[in-house]
């Protein structure tokens, strides 16, 4: 397969797609190689855009991504590609033209979930956060001076979003339906935790609560949200931080298996079709890819983690150049950075049933808690104490027993602490 | 752990272009040692206690420091590239 003949495209510039065309050439593929992007932009690093280019520490177009390998690709930026021809092998892209492939490599990634009304998302001051683009027009609009800011969603980017507001020192408040901020990813109890560190500075927090409704002033901009319980928030910001749908609608029609929570692929990485066959031409990597983990058996997941999109990516390359498949069982692991706070997690925290605080102690803002699942440790969250992490990173991958031996000769045996996952969310609850 | 920049001397640029550099941090693998914020103080910051700030676009008259950076980190988590040999 790595004759100089084959054509492979790369549908998705992102770092999925780069680190996946890398790992072609790197695998020894010579053919000819297209990497398909429906953004202007290469290839650009993605979590500063909460971040350092909320507060102006670092310009949008300064996230521009290294790549490592030489490529000798042919770029097509700015034009999404609208239809997978599996018969034919070509890939269509918008405004008619196109490509023929013979192996494809699925990284479209993931858009944010938009505001629910259509006509109240569309009001000027109303921003989600997913592109290069879209924070640059956010990062604009907070050096406005802006009167309110009012982030909805307290999941990481919410939470990033409005401590970056407070770095800006712009008043902002952060209304979350659940009972605390990240209780569907951290569970109640640390939920809480990072919502009393990010009031400590300033933040305004609502949790429990729905937004109904933004209103604008008569002119298109956005004035006030309205609230469940009857109240309402003055913002003349307004960042909808809902989580992400993954990139798949061009897909229709394909004959893959595929939804808005990613495309199907098998253990192996090959994309499935609508029969649960693998189709070895096509692989998929990164925010898109749903695909079952050895680790965490039940269905299929995808995971929105850059180092899962680097080591996905490459794994895909090297599978579409004619490597044996081998199995993928990284660990998760991402970061996040909140009110100068790091938070780094390994695992997956769904499904786990309790958790232990291992090392260190949440009052002083530095620790490590372990989750469990049925006796089996699946999960790590370090708060400010990343040296500790990759040696529970190893106890997770080994399926080590839950609880973990003390962390010290002076700890007793560990509480295991409820988490208070909250249940399920519907669609509508968002 | 040494609070000195380590005493490496950088790699003599391969491809000396001149131009900006990219710099990305895996910022799974940094486990906030500092290294490169001594090594490139303008360039690498620590806010709090381990969230490391970088400049991803730095010029060309940092390379030296940079290089020095990317070397001395100990979990070897920065990686530089030229800007202008991007995305061939």
């Amino acid at each position: 397969m790595s004759g100089a003949e084959t054509r492979t495209v790369v549908v998705g510039a992102s770092l999925a797609g780069l680190r996946g065309a890398e790992s072609l050439r790197k695998s020894g593929f010579a053919g000819s190689l297209t990497i398909v992007g429906d953004e202007p932009h290469p290839p650009y690093d993605r979590p500063p855009l909460s971040k350092a280019v909320l507060t102006g520490e670092i310009a949008a177009d300064a996230t521009t991504l290294p790549n490592l390998v030489a490529l000798d690709a042919t770029w097509r930026l700015g034009v999404p590609a609208t239809r997978l021809d599996r018969v034919r092998r070509t890939i269509t892209l918008q405004g008619g033209e196109t490509l023929a492939y013979d192996r494809l490599l699925v990284a479209t990634g993931a858009s944010a979930r938009a505001w629910p009304d259509a006509d109240q998302a569309r009001l000027e001051g109303v921003f989600t956060l997913r592109g290069r683009d879209d924070a640059q027009a956010l990062r604009h609009a907070l050096t406005a001076s802006p009167g309110h800011v009012l982030v909805i969603g307290g999941g990481f980017i919410g939470c990033e979003v409005a401590a970056s507001c407070r770095t800006l020192d712009l008043p902002v408040t952060l209304v979350e339906t659940g009972a605390t901020l990240l209780a569907r990813v951290l569970g109640q109890h640390l939920g809480s935790v990072v919502e009393a560190m990010h009031k400590r500075r300033g933040v305004t927090i609502r949790t429990g609560v729905k937004v109904k409704a933004l209103e604008d002033d008569g002119t298109g901009r956005v004035m006030r949200a309205c609230l469940g319980d009857g109240t309402a928030i003055p913002a003349d910001v307004v960042v909808v931080a809902l989580g992400a749908v993954r990139n798949t609608a061009w897909l229709e029609g394909s004959g893959l298996s595929f939804d808005e929570g990613g495309l199907d692929c098998d253990a192996d990485g090959y994309a499935l079709d609508t029969d649960g066959q693998a189709d070895t031409h096509i692989a998929a990597a990164g925010d898109v890819a749903r695909f079952p983990h050895p680790l965490y058996p039940g269905h299929p997941i995808a995971l929105e983690h850059w180092g899962h999109a680097v080591a996905q990516g490459a794994r895909a390359g090297r599978i579409l150049a004619g490597h044996a498949a081998e199995p993928y069982a990284e660990v998760p692991a991402f970061w996040s950075s909140q009110n100068g706070i790091t938070i780094k997690s390994v695992g997956l925290t769904e499904g786990a049933d309790g958790f232990v605080i291992a090392r260190g102690d949440p009052k002083e803002g530095r620790f490590l808690a372990v989750y469990g699942r049925a006796g089996r440790c699946v999960a790590a969250v370090a708060f400010d104490c990343a040296r500790w992490l990759p040696a529970y990173a190893e106890r997770i991958a080994a399926g080590a027993p839950f609880p973990p031996e003390p962390g010290g000769v002076d700890a007793g045996t560990f509480t295991i602490l409820p988490l208070a996952f909250p249940e399920p969310a519907h669609e509508d609850e968002a | 752990m040494s609070e000195r920049p380590p005493s490496v001397e950088p790699n003599p640029d391969p491809q000396p272009s001149g131009g900006p550099l990219r710099v990305t941090v895996d910022l799974n693998l940094c486990q906030a040692y500092a290294q490169c914020c001594y090594a490139a103080p303008d360039h690498f910051v620590l806010n709090g206690r381990e969230a490391l700030h970088y400049d991803p676009a730095p010029s060309a008259a940092a390379r030296a420091d940079i290089e020095r950076a990317r070397i001395a980190c100990p979990v070897q988590a920065i990686h530089v590239e030229d800007a202008g040999t991007a995305h061939r």
